[in-house]
């Protein structure tokens, strides 16, 4: 089976659908893997890296394109600049192309492929479910795109993202709005969370509110209670009475915040419109809005596709190619991802397009050029859960190792563990020998009270040691208070005569030692009141 | 009341002294703990005054009833920050009935002893006013350098520890004599290791210096439990040798908590004066300024705490002095209103008590979950945006840790340093108790806000107050 990647023939497409690591890994499943010559030059893996990965290159377009089996490529096919065709007249029947479709806006493209009885696998068509993350380009392109709008923003935003404190005086962070806290919103806030920004997050979702808390970000709600959740991880449109609270809290948001990154789609539609060109107005000058959305229309009023426009001295960013602006590392993503999907199909050795396998039915689009798409409806098997893990979270055996070290320090600190040396040994050896001694010489009334204090000093340090250090002071308190016991041994002694030395000394000890016993609880007691959660 | 019943009672009463300390295990059930306590301590008073032994109650019932109402009357006025001076001279009293009732045990020996029975009783008498002697005026001197009457530097006599091991042998020696004495005889050698024992007692506290009181204060906890528990003895009571031992081995842990986080060995501490040998230390560094260091004004604090996330307060001793943990709570609530993550860590050995910062934080009614000790906190400064270091110094010098040659390295010490920025408030350049150049003020990340605590606390209340929200709860 011969694999074959072509060289992006769009204007600005700087990535390739494989890279020399993923060519390897084609190799690996038994593929053979022609790449055209410059294909990885704009995301500067050289035709020598692919040759070395074990793929042969081939200069001619249409000898590729008609030798391949399996065509795998970015963009979907368009008119070559330099052949004077268009790709879908270069496929043939029995031949695969993968690469992005949008089959909802490319009905033409796809009749025309399906003319030449060509089967068309779409990669944006991957369902979203748990075990398609693997393959799941859209993710893996909006996670670039989150990153890079940040990274954009940057580099139009005239001050710091972090706030600084230096000698020379106080620069005061920037503020960041995400909109949409899906794929690319997350990646944002990591991006400009990593910068030190102050970040805060929209999203029509409840459920998303722990994902952007653990990113770091402050989470903005409406008052209005209303959930988006939509299908296959996309937000659904909102009532009339929830968009009006959303935009009110935006137009509030629009004068407070430096930057704004806009992610918002719902899917088969233009894309909402949720930064008004009032809003734009209203922000200071020198502020950046991204519109990720640029392509569908943009969620900014004042959005130019693909342009970088200043309005009121706001810059709006709205291009389109954010991943290709980060080629190398978005062409890597995306081979895997499509290397993921082939190995599913079952390598080279036993290739198939498996009609019952929900991932592959549900990105196939044409079949030897019979129209599958699109794919008869399911019932929503399962909540896609986020291919991203917030870095912030630790994976539970992390987590578990931590806890492990703090309980070994624990035993540690035990007074148990703390008694080894060889000092010990002596003062052990010691400690016998005075027990031995006072065992001969001693009468038995003394060994019972002995035997008591010896017990009740281990009993004290036991306890003692449970006491948590914040409540050391009623500790020392209240054991004022309870050696005010010695009390009783003043008031055995006031029994006597009244002018007795002896009573005398034992009234002063008892008047003492009250003074301990109601002094020390009571003012124990003042203490613990005002410790309070 | 039958003498076996008397037993059980005074079993009861130390089953629930321990129930008692086991409460303060943690917050929510040390008042249980404390009300146990108390109920020990009524069963023990009924059952002693029932006691066949105990008649006297006209005299009984006026000591007790005055000790009571003083006692009541200290508890309700101290202030929170003046716990360490009452705290020491609670202990002074069980050290000075110790020695009453010890030289009154002497007088009116129990009645049957024979032989080795009244040797045995005697040594008891003899050790438990010995204690209770150091233990009373010990607790005097520090309450006195506590409150202030006393100057809080040590006093370094020249060869004080000969003086030391001096008193103790004329100590040893009486108290041959006094076993040797046929009945009351024994009185004056006694009285004259009262008086040796209580000059020992005041020169153990006087050599030692304001700063490590905790120290001393917790030894001296120790030492009143030692004494209780002698007196059991020459009393052939139980529950005051139970008691006494539950006292003791407290303030004995105390003591080793606070030494070790002072990186200090007991032995140091029981024969005072340590910091003898960091006497000179001052006079080197102070001399030589180790670099730049870069003030700020409360506003500038007040807006560098507007935008942090994470905020650590280490409250020191200068907290506690200026009376600064009310506007600082205002302050640390206000931001926590604003979804900053406020949290305060507390150095064991800050402030003149074992616990004491905990107690005045919650005296300003600082939720004690956010107020954490220092292994918990540590390892967290790291990711921490801004730190407040409100009067405290040594607690937070980073040469504790990396050199050698500062007289306090090895004390674990709070690193403050690891933190994003780092606000020292002082009142000036002064070092700290130890005498150490602290290296921290001169750290890149550090800023120093001079002034007095409660007003710079103040000032920064008030900035945070005027400068608008962060927008975070615009919604």
């Amino acid at each position: 089976m011969l694999v074959a990647i072509p060289r992006e023939v769009r204007p600005g497409e700087r990535r390739v659908a494989a890279t020399p690591e993923t060519t390897a890994r084609l190799t690996k499943l038994g593929f053979d893997v022609s790449v055209e010559a410059g294909a990885g030059e704009k995301a500067s893996f050289s035709d020598e890296d692919y040759e070395k990965a074990g793929a042969s290159i081939v200069p001619d377009t249409a000898e590729l394109w008609a030798n391949a089996d399996i065509v795998l490529k970015v963009q979907p096919p368009e008119e070559h600049p330099t052949l004077g065709k268009h790709e879908a007249d270069l496929l043939r029947e029995k031949q695969t192309l993968v690469c992005f479709v949008w089959p909802a806006k490319n009905k033409e493209l796809i009749q025309r492929i399906a003319a030449h009885k060509a089967t068309l696998l779409g990669i944006d068509q991957v369902p979203r479910v748990t075990r398609a993350q693997k393959m799941d380009a859209l993710s893996s392109m909006a996670n670039i795109a989150g990153y890079r709008a940040v990274i954009e923003a940057a580099s139009f935003f005239g001050r710091f993202f972090t706030g600084q404190m230096t000698a020379a005086g106080k620069v005061p962070p920037a503020k960041v709005l995400v909109i949409g806290a899906g794929v690319a919103g997350l990646a944002a806030i990591g991006a400009a969370r990593g910068l030190g920004a102050i970040v805060r997050a929209f999203d029509t979702r409840p459920a998303v509110k722990e994902q952007v808390k653990s990113m770091g970000a402050d989470f903005l709600e409406v008052t209005l209670e209303e959930d988006g959740t939509g299908e296959g991880g996309y937000a659904k449109e909102m009532s009339p009475a929830f968009i009006e609270a959303e935009m009110a809290l935006f137009a509030a948001q629009a004068k407070d915040v430096d930057i704004i990154v806009t992610t918002a789609l719902v899917p088969g539609k233009p894309a909402p419109v949720l930064i008004t060109k009032a809003m734009v107005d209203s922000m200071r000058s020198g502020s950046v809005i991204v519109d990720l959305a640029a392509e569908a229309g943009g969620n900014c009023a004042v959005t130019r596709p693909g342009e970088v426009i200043v309005h009121h001295g706001v810059t709006v960013i709205g291009f389109v190619d954010l991943p290709s602006r980060l080629a190398p590392t978005a062409s890597q993503l995306y081979g895997t991802n499509l290397t993921h999907l082939l190995a599913d199909m079952g390598g080279a050795k036993s290739w198939h397009v498996d009609l019952d396998d929900e991932v592959i039915r549900g990105a196939l689009v044409l079949l030897d050029g019979e129209l599958m798409w699109p794919p008869p409806r399911k019932p929503e098997p399962e909540q896609k859960s986020r291919p991203k893990h917030p870095p912030s979270t630790l994976p539970p055996p992390e987590a578990k190792k931590l806890e492990d070290a703090k309980k070994a320090e624990d035993a540690k600190k035990h007074p148990a563990a703390r008694q080894a040396g060889a000092g010990s040994a002596i003062a052990l050896l010691l400690a016998a020998a005075a027990l031995g001694g006072l065992g001969l010489v001693a009468p038995a009334s003394f060994l019972a009270h002995f035997t008591v204090f010896v017990l009740a000093c281990f009993i004290g340090w036991q306890v003692v040691w449970n006491v948590t250090p914040a409540l050391h002071t009623p500790l020392m308190s209240v054991t004022n208070a309870i050696s005010g016991i010695i009390l009783i041994g003043g008031m055995l002694q006031v029994s006597g005569p009244i002018a007795a030395p002896v009573t005398l000394l034992g009234a002063i000890a008892v008047l003492i030692a009250t003074i301990n016993i109601s002094g020390g609880f009571l003012v124990t007691q003042r203490m613990l009141r005002m410790f309070q959660r | 009341m039958p003498q076996s019943l008397q037993t059980i009672a005074y079993l009861v009463a130390g089953v629930l002294f321990i129930l008692s300390l086991g409460g303060l295990s943690n917050q929510e059930s040390a008042r249980r703990g404390n009300v146990f306590g108390i109920v020990g301590m009524l069963i023990a008073l009924v059952a002693t005054a029932a006691s066949p032994a105990v008649s006297g109650y006209g005299v009984l019932a006026g000591a007790i009833g005055v000790g009571a109402v003083i006692g009541a009357i200290l508890a309700a006025r101290v202030a929170m920050t003046s716990m360490p001076q009452l705290v020491a001279i609670l202990h002074s009293f069980v050290g000075a009935a110790a020695v009453l009732v010890g030289v009154a045990s002497f007088l009116s020996p129990p009645a049957d002893l024979g032989g080795t029975e009244a040797v045995i009783h005697e040594v008891e008498v003899f050790l438990g006013v010995f204690i209770g002697a150091i233990t009373f005026t010990g607790s005097v001197v520090a309450y006195g350098k506590l409150q202030g009457l006393i100057r809080s530097k040590p006093l370094l006599l020249p060869g004080r520890h000969w003086g030391n091991l001096a008193m103790i042998a004329v100590c040893l020696w009486l108290g041959a004599q006094f076993l040797a004495a046929k009945e009351h005889a024994g009185l004056q050698p006694l009285l004259i290791m009262t008086a040796i024992a209580g000059v020992l007692g005041v020169h153990l506290v006087m050599a030692i210096g304001g700063a490590d009181m905790p120290v001393v204060v917790s030894m001296l906890n120790s030492y009143s439990g030692w004494a209780a528990a002698a007196a059991g003895f020459m009393l052939a009571n139980d529950l005051l040798i139970i008691t006494g031992a539950l006292v003791g081995s407290s303030g004995a842990i105390l003591s080793y908590i606070m030494c070790k986080a002072m990186n200090r060995s007991i032995a140091s501490v029981i024969f005072g004066g340590f910091g003898a040998e960091e006497g000179a230390a001052p006079a080197k560094g102070a001399g030589e300024p180790q670099g730049e260091v870069v003030s700020v004004t409360a506003a500038e604090t007040a807006a560098l705490l507007g935008t942090a996330k994470r905020v650590v307060v280490v409250p020191g001793y200068g907290m506690a002095v200026a009376q600064a943990q009310y506007p600082l709570w205002e302050v640390a609530k206000l931001l926590r209103d604003r979804g900053v993550n406020v949290r305060f860590a507390i150095h064991p050995v800050a402030g003149r008590l074992p616990g004491h910062m905990n107690v005045l934080l919650a005296e300003a009614k600082v939720p004690y979950d956010i107020v954490l000790e220092m292994d918990e906190i540590n390892e967290d400064f790291p990711e921490t945006d801004a730190v407040l270091v409100i009067g405290a110094n040594d607690i937070v010098n980073p040469g504790a840790l990396d050199d050698t040659s500062s007289p306090i390295y090895g004390m674990p010490v709070l690193e403050v340093w690891k933190a994003k920025t780092c606000v020292v408030m002082k009142r000036s350049m002064a070092s700290g108790y130890a005498g150490v150049e602290n290296p921290l003020f001169f750290k890149e990340n550090t800023r120093m806000l001079f002034g007095d605590a409660k007003k710079t606390v103040d000032a920064i209340l008030g900035e945070l107050r005027n400068a608008p929200g962060s927008g975070a709860k615009a919604a």
